[in-house]
């Protein structure tokens, strides 16, 4: 199962970033293999629809829960049409790395 | 021990927090609590005509269920109108459809995809969640 968690960096020690849509990168951990891979948002800069194009990549790359901090309504009915499963959790300067030890104790 | 309440799914919850008598005499009257799935099930039933098959399906109950929370929101109705009561819509054994969870742990918010059984939480798998409207 693919979880993906909003990033501001490319890699572990980067913070999360509560934006969704508009989040540098995206941090997608498989449970199969425990590695993270970080894929940069393209359209973190872009002016308008962001979330839908996101919730639609997700859709793409087979993510079955996405943590950030929060969702639009648009990207919050695609999203919930596909099933997958949303995490809102509160921005308090969490690193990836602490987010991702909280999920796998 | 009794047997535990089913949760029912709710489409929509009610649009209104209650329904109040007017021209009727001053002296208060206990209120009556309408239940948010005995609003759907009325809605169910006598607004969109399903059946009780059809509308506990939608539900999530069993047919047998379903009528009896239809029955207990006529009758419901009927007291407060006879008996010139006030209506309270109130939460009660509901799901709400597409509704967000919050984690008494960890105080993350998590939907439940229809297709997934595990209700924990995500983040720090915690049995204590609650529904909340969103």
């Amino acid at each position: 199962m693919k979880t993906v968690i909003t990033s501001k960096g490319n890699n572990l020690k980067a913070y999360f970033d509560p934006r969704f849509g508009r989040a540098g990168w995206f941090c997608v951990m498989d449970d199969a293999s425990g590695k993270p891979t970080f894929i940069e948002n393209e359209q973190a800069e872009a002016t308008g629809g962001a979330g839908v194009k996101v919730a639609e990549k997700m859709v793409e790359i087979g993510v079955k829960k996405v943590i950030s901090g929060d969702f639009g309504p648009k990207a919050k009915e695609l999203l919930d049409k596909f099933n997958i499963q949303m995490v809102i959790i509160s921005d308090d300067h969490q690193s990836i790395k602490e987010i991702v030890s909280r999920l796998t104790n | 021990m009794p047997r535990r309440k089913r949760l029912r799914k709710v489409v929509a919850p009610p649009g209104f927090k209650g329904y109040k008598p007017y021209g009727n005499s001053k002296h208060k009257k206990q209120h009556v609590e309408l239940l948010y799935e005995e609003y759907e099930a009325i809605k169910l039933a006598d607004y969109d005509f399903m059946n009780h098959l059809e509308a506990s399906k939608i539900m999530g109950v069993s047919r047998p269920t379903f009528a009896r929370i239809y029955q207990s929101a006529r009758r419901k109705l009927a007291n407060a109108l006879v008996e010139t009561r006030e209506i309270r819509s109130v939460y009660g054994n509901a799901i709400l459809e597409g509704a967000w969870h919050l984690c008494n742990d960890c105080h993350a918010r998590f939907t439940i995809p229809d297709q997934m059984t595990n209700h924990a939480c995500p983040i720090c798998r915690s049995l204590e969640t609650k529904s909340i409207k969103n």
